[in-house]
């Protein structure tokens, strides 16, 4: 029951703030939305028994990417809202019915029986059990994953140079 | 335990991809796109956790969490990438507007 309320809770807070990012015109308060989903999210994962990657949530994302987003905002000046005003047109009010209705007809899943939850330990989503299979049976993505970033640092340092 | 079914979880996460797509169709800032496609990875992990709570030995439960960190660096490539592209698009066009930038378009 106590699970039940918080995914209440939480799911609200995640209903609201995915419209506010997209609905809001100032970029900085689009940011702001997107981090109160994050947090909201980091949440639910510890309903999932993922608590591992509820820290990582919040270092990562509301911490690192989004302190990013804020300083890209900072450096364009593009804090203030005329700038890119937004241009009412015939695609916006089609593009939200069609995103209702993709809404509305996956609603029709809550009524689907999936498969039970199992039972979980309560060591599944600890560092320990989430580090020991990183390293074991998933090394090779592991190790793909740093060439990734690798190829990212330089991708960004030779964006960032004046003079290509 | 109280349990929370699975479907209520793929039901929130459907809602933030529709609601990610909405915003990268109807919005012409840049940034504002990247939050939108940041919102969409962020779905795809909810419905990876909550389908890894149904796998049965529970080994294999934790290949989602893993799964999920998988994608949260790819998500840190991609934002690193993408502004430092909108940065040197700034800088050289001076406007970021999306629909100003048709360039590869015939």
């Amino acid at each position: 029951m106590f699970e039940q309320i918080l995914f209440a809770i939480m799911a609200l807070v995640i209903v609201v703030t995915s419209i506010g990012v997209v609905a809001v015109r100032n970029p900085v308060r689009s940011a702001l939305n997107l981090v109160a989903n994050f947090f909201a999210l980091a949440v639910l994962y510890v309903l999932l028994y993922a608590q591992f990657v509820a820290a990582v949530q919040i270092i990562v994302y509301a911490g690192a990417i989004m302190v990013l987003f804020l300083f890209t905002i900072m450096l364009l000046n593009l804090g203030s809202p005329s700038e890119l005003a937004e241009r009412s047109d015939i695609k916006r009010p089609i593009t939200w019915g069609l995103a209702l209705l993709f809404v509305i007809v996956l609603a029709g899943g809550v009524f689907i029986r999936l498969g039970e939850a199992k039972p979980a330990g309560d060591d599944i989503g600890t560092v320990q059990m989430v580090g020991k299979h990183l390293f074991t049976d998933w090394v090779y993505p592991f190790e793909l994953t740093s060439v990734l970033l690798l190829i990212a640092i330089v991708g960004a340092i030779v964006m960032a140079k004046r003079r290509l | 335990m109280g349990a929370v079914p699975i479907s209520w979880y793929l039901m929130l996460s459907a809602f933030m991809f529709a609601m990610g797509v909405t915003g990268v169709v109807i919005k012409r800032n840049p940034i504002v796109i990247f939050m939108c496609i940041e919102l969409m990875l962020n779905a795809a992990n909810l419905a990876f956790l909550a389908f890894a709570r149904m796998q049965e030995p529970l080994s294999t439960q934790v290949a989602g969490h893993v799964f999920v960190i998988l994608v949260m660096a790819v998500a840190a490539a991609e934002v690193a990438i993408g502004l430092g592209i909108i940065v040197a698009i700034y800088r050289l066009r001076d406007t970021i507007n999306v629909d100003e930038m048709n360039l590869l378009k015939f």
